[in-house]
């Protein structure tokens, strides 16, 4: 019992336990249990984990809400997918257009050459970085007109609404240059390499699987830091941060810009896995479940944020299937509740009242209560 | 110009004006209500365009009502009608206000979150009772139509109809929040919640009072929004960013600003509207709004100014 | 605007309105090195306003603030505190949900820059400079103690520590004892005269047993300006200082 109660009084061990335990899940027991259809929706899934990890770094650390990740989600998505969809629209593939040789969106919206803007996703290194750096340099840019400028709180949290609004409404009506309302499909090679594939599909999932698992560490990494502390100084007395000596705008700009960061990479996973990308997962509403996501898992846990959202998705599309009526009550009753009764989500509950419980008992055999992940150690 | 006589150009300009004058209506209304609750509470009600959307489908209920029931009265129906969509949504805001809101106040953020929730519960709840499907409301006879004024210009009787109720709400929230003994207590409040507590205001009823108001307000802005647009479970979701922009840009505290902000909102939005397509013309109005927030985040007609 | 001066702070002809409504009024105020200054006055007088602008949190209307002989009005705040003052506010403004131990690290005047923070080696030195200031504020064996679990007065004691750390040349403290049992107060008193030995100090108090115990110069406001200055006796004294304090 005390290797246990150790553990549980020692948060850093315990969060590499929860590591070690989503790993084992998402690496080792989904694949076996699951077929490829299913294995391919967690996929999908793992990639809103991004977000949600990086919102745990901004929301739940550094008390900053953006209600518009999907903003970042997209940008990294739409990356990826520009580099895949001019691969599937060469010459040979599209000799039936007007125009040979460019997207079919182009040609339909009479377009007849390339746009130089998307000339240079002809290049794989070019898409992978722009995937980083687009949502990191508009992270920038947002994050340093209103950071500096001491904007924060609710103001900050209406300005990126708007923001993913502005985009979304850019994609959809420029659907010469974007695709439209419905995105970006059809894509169908990764330098000549079949994504389509199950096979692909196994091997998507597990690349997807190790950039989350390492997201997760980067995670780990800044907030044990002294950066860390900082962060969450700064949600709690950021007066007397900056009188530390401290440029509070600074770090708030490198967390908003980090978060961003984590949700553009989920945004191409999702594409190179969903074989899409379109403007529904920019807009105000995917952003603001993902923030669901997070506070459901945990606001303050990386482990949670990715254990809500596997949850919370699996049980939309449960519910969906069988009470389509009921999900929304659901979803709509959910938020409520986190927000008002669970503030520390999952993660809380686990930590607050299951661990404590688990180790006052010897020998008792805990079953994980909420049905949470990732299950805590069975007692000895 | 592009093949226009002066004149027309003129007369075009004005119908333009006109319809973002109604524009300019539809926002003030819904921003309105918000205003209120933003200024005096603090607190962003994400399911403000549910009150609103609660108000059109009570002026759809009762235009079937009248319908199937009065029909001698039909021509009046949507006085009644608005009536009926204010204390809808008036009582809905208390309750929610006394079940949810008062819970949150020190945690605005939190606000934000849980009425999101509230949005896609009452999204759903119009979903299961009035069709998936968006209704359109009927208007009575002298409503349709237009009025020509001059030879070239033509305006619409409903936009007017819009324009007048704006009018008559706005002037009916500058009475009571600056001549009514309530609107002093309010804005006390807003000035300074402690002291107004200790000399005897009852804040919470104050607070419950506002929001009921608010919402109040969002559910006639709804009736006047079925002469716009069509209603739907998810309308409201439409207009709400545009609502918030306004609010913020307006400066939240003062309800010139709130006017000047919807009127330079909305009539950037319809005059690009003319020059530019719909998409782009809101893009650019949105990115004007948020840039000038970003270097004046108190809003671009606060007019008190700290630090 | 001014000339060059000795002082290390100099506010001169230091204005500031709320409103309309002039909060400080034309204040002059001079501080030596090594000098603990106390600022009394009844309330509303400007005390805290006058710390709140020479630290930046509140720009003047007009006058000038220079702190080792440089203009210092319109810095921001992190600028100002890295220049070499520090300011503990009139509740205990600390990080309660770090350690002791953390919060005292988290005001070491190195590894502030973005880069240097996530970087941050705890090495044995600052571990050191860490523990030996925790001796100073009495809080040696608290170091691994959540700071929301401290007493009033030890949360006091822990931004005191905080400011200390930062070695600054002026502390400015808003209130130090309010809320202090007698013995806690008697401690603060040694541990300011402790302090004083390499800086200066500013103080804002209310109760005179204290400022008797501590003070070198006493400074009287009164509405936004100074009312009377000098020692403790000579303002005691003062027929305008009793009649503003209405025999306190």
């Amino acid at each position: 019992m005390s290797a246990l109660s150790a553990v549980r009084n020692d948060p850093r061990r315990l969060e590499l336990i929860g590591f070690a335990l989503v790993a084992i899940l998402i690496i080792i027991v989904l694949p076996l249990a699951l077929d490829i259809f299913r294995l391919n929706l967690v996929g999908k899934y793992l990639t809103y984990a991004f977000v949600a990890i990086g919102l745990v770094l901004c929301w739940g650390h550094t008390g900053i809400l953006s209600l518009g990740q999907g903003l970042f989600f997209g940008l990294g998505g739409y990356c990826m997918a520009a580099f895949l969809k001019l691969e599937a629209s060469s010459v040979a593939n599209t000799k039936i257009q007007s125009t040979p040789g460019i997207p079919d969106f182009m040609d339909w919206n009479q377009i007849t050459a390339l746009p130089f803007f998307w000339a240079p996703f002809k290049s794989l290194p070019f898409a992978l970085i722009a995937v980083i750096l687009v949502p990191t340099i508009l992270a920038f840019i947002i994050g340093a007109a209103l950071f500096k400028r001491r904007v924060g709180g609710v103001y900050f949290a209406i300005i990126t609404q708007a923001m993913a609004l502005v985009l979304t409404i850019l994609i959809v009506g420029q659907q010469g240059y974007t695709g439209g309302i419905n995105g970006i499909t059809d894509l169908r090679t990764l330098l000549g390499w079949d994504i389509r594939t199950d096979g692909a599909k196994y091997i998507l999932y597990f690349v997807c699987c190790v950039l989350l698992l390492g997201t997760m560490f980067v995670a780990r990494f800044v907030l044990a830091s002294k950066l860390g502390r900082i962060l969450v100084a700064t949600r709690d007395k950021e007066d007397r941060v900056r009188f530390s000596g401290y440029d509070v705008a600074n770090y708030k700009i490198f967390v908003f810009c980090l978060a961003s960061a984590m949700a553009g990479v989920g945004g191409a996973m999702f594409t190179l896995q969903v074989g899409f990308m379109s403007p529904s997962f920019v807009g105000i509403v995917p952003s603001i479940d993902m923030v669901i996501f997070c506070a459901v898992g945990g606001r303050n846990s990386i482990v949670g944020a990715v254990a809500g959202t596997l949850l919370v998705n699996w049980a939309k599309t449960m519910f969906s299937e069988a009470f389509p009526e009921l999900w929304l009550f659901a979803m709509g009753g959910l938020f409520i509740a986190v927000v008002v009764a669970f503030p520390r989500g999952l993660a809380g509950v686990m930590t607050d009242q299951i661990l404590p419980r688990l180790t006052s008992f010897k020998g008792f055999k805990g079953t994980g209560g909420s049905g949470a992940q990732p299950t805590p150690a069975p007692a000895e | 110009m592009f093949g226009y006589s002066l004149g027309e150009l003129g007369s075009i300009l004005v119908m333009q004006g006109f319809s973002g004058l109604i524009l300019f209506s539809v926002y003030l209304l819904m921003a309105l209500g918000l205003a209120i609750i933003f200024g005096q509470m603090g607190v962003i009600n994400m399911a403000h365009g549910e009150f609103m959307i609660l108000g059109a489908y009570m002026t759809y209920f009762c235009s079937h009502l009248f319908a199937s029931y009065l029909p001698g009265l039909y021509a009046g129906y949507f006085f009644v009608a608005m009536i009926v969509a204010f204390i809808a949504s008036g009582t809905a805001g208390l309750i929610v206000e006394w079940a949810l809101i008062r819970r949150l106040y020190a945690r605005p953020l939190d606000t934000l979150l849980a009425t999101w929730g509230l949005s896609l519960i009452m999204q759903q709840a119009f979903r299961s009772g009035f069709g998936a499907r968006e209704v359109g409301v009927e208007l009575p006879p002298w409503m349709m139509g237009s009025l020509q004024v001059t030879d070239t210009i033509e305006v619409q009787i409903n936009g007017l109809f819009v324009m007048g109720l704006t009018l008559l709400i706005t002037a009916g929230v500058a009475v009571l929040m600056f001549k009514s003994r309530w609107g002093l207590q309010v804005r006390s409040v807003m000035a300074n919640r402690t002291m107004a507590g200790a000399v005897g205001i009852d804040t919470r009823r104050v607070d419950r009072l506002t929001f009921g108001l608010g919402c109040g307000i969002a559910g006639i802005a709804g009736s006047a929004f079925t002469m716009i647009g069509s209603t739907g479970p998810t309308a409201g979701q439409l207009y709400i960013v545009d609502t918030f922009l306004v609010v913020v840009f307006g400066g939240a505290q003062s309800l010139l600003g709130t006017i000047a902000s919807a009127l330079t909102i909305s009539q950037s939005q319809s005059t690009l509207e003319f020059f530019l397509t719909g998409s782009m013309a809101k893009v650019i109005t949105l990115l004007i709004v948020i840039g000038i927030l970003m270097l004046r985040p108190q809003g671009l007609f606060a007019l008190k100014v700290r630090r | 605007m001014s000339s060059s001066t000795d002082f290390l702070l100099a506010l001169e002809d230091v204005s500031v309105s709320f409103d309309g409504f002039k909060a400080v009024d034309g204040l002059n105020l001079y501080v030596d090195k090594g000098e603990l200054r106390v600022i009394i006055g009844p309330n509303g007088a400007g005390k805290t306003t006058v710390l709140d602008l020479i630290c930046g949190r509140t720009r003047v209307s007009g006058g000038s603030i220079k702190f080792k002989d440089q203009e210092i009005t319109g810095w921001k705040e992190q600028e100002i505190v890295r220049r070499g003052i520090g300011r503990k506010f009139q509740t205990p403004t600390i990080y309660e949900d770090l350690t002791v131990f953390e919060n005292l690290e988290l005001s070491v005047p190195r590894g502030r820059d973005v880069v240097g923070a996530l970087f941050w080696k705890r090495t044995d030195e600052v571990i050191a400079r860490v523990r030996e200031v925790a001796a100073m504020i009495y809080l040696q064996d608290q170091l691994e103690r959540s700071a929301e679990t401290l007493s009033h007065g030890q949360k006091q004691w822990l931004e005191i520590g905080m400011l200390l750390i930062q070695d600054p040349e002026l502390l400015m403290l808003d209130e130090p004892v309010a809320g202090m049992s007698v013995s806690e107060r008697i401690k603060t008193a040694e541990l300011l005269n402790e302090i004083i030995k390499n800086r200066s100090v500013i103080v804002i108090e209310h109760d005179m047993k204290f400022v008797e115990s501590i003070a070198h110069r006493v400074t009287v406001m009164h509405q936004g300006k100074v009312l009377a200055e000098g020692d403790m006796a000579t303002v005691q004294n003062n027929p305008k200082v009793k009649e503003v304090y209405l025999g306190h």
